[in-house]
């Protein structure tokens, strides 16, 4: 088992007699190579929650284990965890600041410690990782368009060769160009090995990808399933603020008019099979 | 009646060297020519960088252009003085919802506009009252804008605008930065402020899902106006839209794809109901 | 940390204070630093005391709420009252290896201890009870007559206003962003002073950056809303004087000539009674 969140809470209150729980007893496991999906609405939580995996938030109560150990004990290494699990923010480019984008995707190496060429090899291999051109390594990341400061922002992470890679709502504000190739690059990347985790409020960037599906309402942990189980509950995530892909409707719809088709079907192509194979073409 | 009309636009963003002298030119608008009636919902999509929002940015004279001219309501929009004479003609709703509130309270916000228009006490009161209601945030009047959640600050932004009494709300990605809910509340917003006040809306955004409901679309490449017509229309070209790397709506798409493997269905399928509808007829 | 600092801080209330004009506030703050260093004595520190024990009931801002205020100055009280309590020379009251108390010592400090309290307390009031934009008004207001001298008191008011709304959003962003360059391995906490310097690049860089563009889309913004300086600017809570402010300032000012009458008599009484 690669990550363990045994039971955890936070409270911006503690001492209240009845505390407000931003993560209300949430518990779940992670293992090496998933690609997983936590989906929530604003202020649900599963900010808080990805903040404790690399150890930036310490629970107020419950543990977090990276390989069987506890991050918030007395002299566990945070410095290593953070390298391990590599954590992306929402608008990560926020975060640049070197004069090029080599140099900044260097800082993670340059901060774990390693000599100056192993730093650049790392960064010029995670920058081709995200598929950013080469030609631009020398440019300030202040004059690159918007899905290219992303890309190289989030290379500045994948050049610390984490195990896993956690993403806060890394599509927000793209195109639909930008969003697809930025959900490519975590496929490639989940298919080398490396845990994905992928923080969405977007139903559709998540159905296409992820294997699992956590959902978070209110701190709480409301689901842990497989997305077509969690899909074809679209009337509980719409009282919780989401919705299914628009796909998952029009099956609900077919079905509602007498089609006998399965309605756990979340993505074009899925569709396209399934009602084809109704309309027996 | 053309309540805006673009006329051969071209708008330069020029970069300096160290000596002053021009070094390049990056063409944001390059030749577009558009007309919105009076009353219109028109939604402009493109990817980043397509010179979209610089477009947008000529109505309210935010830019002024290389080439070209833009009027609004009969003015032209660069020439016209005093220049707020154009502004509170055409609002406008900007991405960050952060950074366009000005009040520290959101009664306080919305009167920024008519206060710069010298209205008098009186008739602020009313406007922000009547404006507040109208974007649905009535009951927050006294609150602080840091603690509303981003669909929110931007219904604030919106009552802003409303309290000026503009023609035309000019909308630049409002719902981007906003969740699903925020957007939706956002959008409907608009719709409704659309149909009951006949305000003319610019929609800019790049969720397809977002403009099924428009009057029209215009579409945007590389600062060039590609595609123009009712979204059944655009959203039934598809392969030009993947070219200005753009998409459909799943259901569109989805509708596409049984089409091209033999179902007769009809082109630029907008919505669920739509599809199923369609696909029990076949039966 | 941050959030322990009432000094600046609003806080909602329904209250007479609360809806005094802020000019009158403005005045009350300034008149009690002066006071506080004109009053001399117990009785005119019971005096100060109990006026803004009077106010702050008034006011309806609980009082563990200004408590809060004072333990941020909590350690600087500390420093100087062992300063005073040690340096001051005088008669002598305690002895050990090289300390030594004087009552003198004491006397300043117990007075310094109380002016200082008070002092906070005082001045939080204001800012306690009168929003920030009514703040911003009624300073621009009260300054109005500097535009003779050709001082922007507008574009001075409105900086100061746009400025009480962004920092709640910049210290969150330095949060965000300090996690951010955590999570790519920064240590901002460990590490000698250059090193601790040299460390903050990679927060204050972005930080400015994104300040930057927050004030180029606010431009922006107050352009689109016709905004063209501080000319022919209406206002949607226009300053007006009320019978209330009139009251208020009545007592301020008798509050001033008590403490000014209370030191001149104390004074003749030190000189009666040497």
């Amino acid at each position: 088992m690669q990550i363990e969140v045994k039971d955890v809470c936070y409270t911006y209150t503690p001492e209240a007699e009845q505390p407000k729980f931003a993560v209300d007893h949430v518990s779940f496991s992670v293992e090496e190579g998933e690609f997983i999906a936590l989906i929530g609405h604003t202020g649900s939580g599963k900010s808080t929650l990805i903040q404790f995996l690399d150890g930036l938030l310490k629970p107020t109560s419950g543990e977090v284990l990276f390989h069987g150990e506890n991050v918030a004990a007395k002299g566990y290494d945070l410095k290593t965890l953070r390298q391990k699990v590599g954590l992306v923010f929402q608008y990560p480019e926020y975060q640049l600041f070197e004069t090029t984008v080599l140099k900044d995707v260097c800082y993670g190496p340059k901060n774990m410690g390693l000599p100056k060429e192993e730093q650049e090899a790392r960064a010029k291999e995670a920058l081709s990782l995200v598929r950013f051109p080469e030609a631009s390594y020398e440019k300030s990341p202040f004059d690159l368009s918007g899905g290219r400061k992303r890309r190289a922002a989030i290379a500045g992470i994948l050049a610390m060769k984490p195990e896993v890679l956690i993403l806060d709502e890394p599509t927000a504000g793209l195109d639909p160009e930008g969003r697809e190739d930025i959900l490519n690059v975590c496929r490639n990347l989940n298919d080398q090995g490396i845990t994905v985790i992928l923080v969405s409020h977007s139903m559709e960037d998540v159905a296409e990808y992820a294997k699992r599906i956590l959902v978070m309402n209110q701190g709480k942990l409301i689901y842990d399933a497989p997305p077509e189980k969690v899909f074809s509950d679209w009337r509980k995530l719409e009282e919780i603020g989401l919705s299914a892909p628009e796909v998952t409707y029009v099956m609900e719809g077919l079905r509602k008019a007498g089609f006998d088709v399965r309605t756990d079907v979340f993505t074009v192509e899925k569709a396209k099979e399934e009602i084809l194979r109704v309309f027996g073409k | 009646m053309n309540i805006i009309e673009i006329l051969n636009l071209v708008h330069e963003y020029r970069e300096l060297d160290e000596e002053g002298n021009e070094a390049e030119a990056l063409r944001a608008v390059d030749g577009v020519s558009l007309t919105v009636e009076e009353g219109e919902f028109i939604a402009i999509l493109g990817h980043n960088g397509s010179g979209k929002s610089t477009l947008a940015k000529h109505v309210n004279a935010l830019l002024t252009p290389t080439e070209g001219t833009v009027y609004l309501s009969g003015m032209n929009v660069a020439e016209h003085k005093p220049i707020w004479e154009v502004r509170r003609e055409a609002g406008m709703i900007f991405q960050n919802p952060d950074n366009q509130i000005i009040g520290t309270s959101v009664e306080e916000d919305v009167a920024f506009g008519p206060e710069n228009m010298g209205i008098p006490t009186e008739e602020l009161l009313k406007r922000v009252e009547v404006s507040l209601e109208k974007a649905g945030m009535a009951a927050y009047r006294l609150h602080s804008p840091n603690k509303l959640s981003g669909g929110q600050k931007q219904r604030v932004a919106i009552a802003g605008m409303l309290a000026m009494r503009p023609k035309v709300i000019l909308m630049d990605e409002p719902t981007a930065m906003l969740d699903p809910v925020g957007r939706k509340e956002v959008l409907e917003t608009m719709h409704e402020l659309n149909r009951q006040e006949g305000i003319t809306v610019v929609f800019i955004t790049h969720y397809m899902e977002e403009v099924v409901d428009a009057d029209r679309i215009v579409v945007m490449k590389d600062g060039k106006l590609v595609m123009n017509g009712a979204p059944r229309e655009v959203f039934s070209r598809l392969e030009e839209l993947e070219e200005c790397h753009l998409t459909a709506p799943e259901v569109t798409r989805l509708a596409a794809e049984l089409k091209k493997a033999g179902l007769d269905l009809p082109d630029g399928v907008l919505s669920v109901d739509e599809l199923v509808n369609a696909l029990c007829r076949l039966k | 940390m941050i959030r322990d600092i009432t000094l600046g801080q609003y806080y909602e209330a329904d209250s007479v204070i609360h809806r005094l004009d802020p000019r009158v506030k403005l005045a009350f703050t300034v008149i009690y630093i002066v006071s506080l260093y004109v009053g001399e004595g117990v009785l005119a520190f019971a005096l100060a005391a109990s006026f803004l024990a009077v106010i702050i009931i008034l006011s309806k801002v609980p009082v563990s709420f200004m408590l809060r205020g004072l333990k941020s100055i909590f350690i600087l009280m500390i420093i100087s009252v062992i300063f005073n309590l040690f340096l001051t020379q005088g008669e002598e009251i305690f002895h050990w290896w090289i300390f030594r108390i004087t009552k003198e010592g004491i006397r300043i400090a117990v007075r310094m201890v109380i002016r200082l309290i008070l002092l906070i307390m005082g001045t939080s009031i204001m800012t306690l009870t009168t929003t920030p934009s009514r703040l911003t008004d009624g300073l621009e207001k009260a300054f109005g007559f500097l535009k003779i001298f050709h001082v922007p008191v507008h574009a001075v008011a409105m900086m100061m206003s746009i400025a009480l709304r962004f920092i709640p959003i910049l210290i969150e962003e330095v949060n965000k962003i300090m996690k951010a360059q955590q999570a790519r391995g920064a240590d901002f906490e460990n590490g000698g002073l250059i090193k601790k310097a040299k460390a903050m690049i990679p927060l204050l860089i972005p930080l400015f950056v994104s300040a930057f563009r927050r004030a180029d889309d606010l431009a922006n913004a107050m352009e689109a809303r016709c905004y063209h300086g501080g000319d022919d600017r209406t206002k949607l809570h226009p300053l007006k004087y009320r019978k209330r402010d009139a009251i208020a300032y009545l007592v301020l000012f008798a509050y001033l000539a008590a403490i000014i009458l209370l030191r001149i008599f104390t004074s003749e009484l030190i000189k009666i009674v040497p």
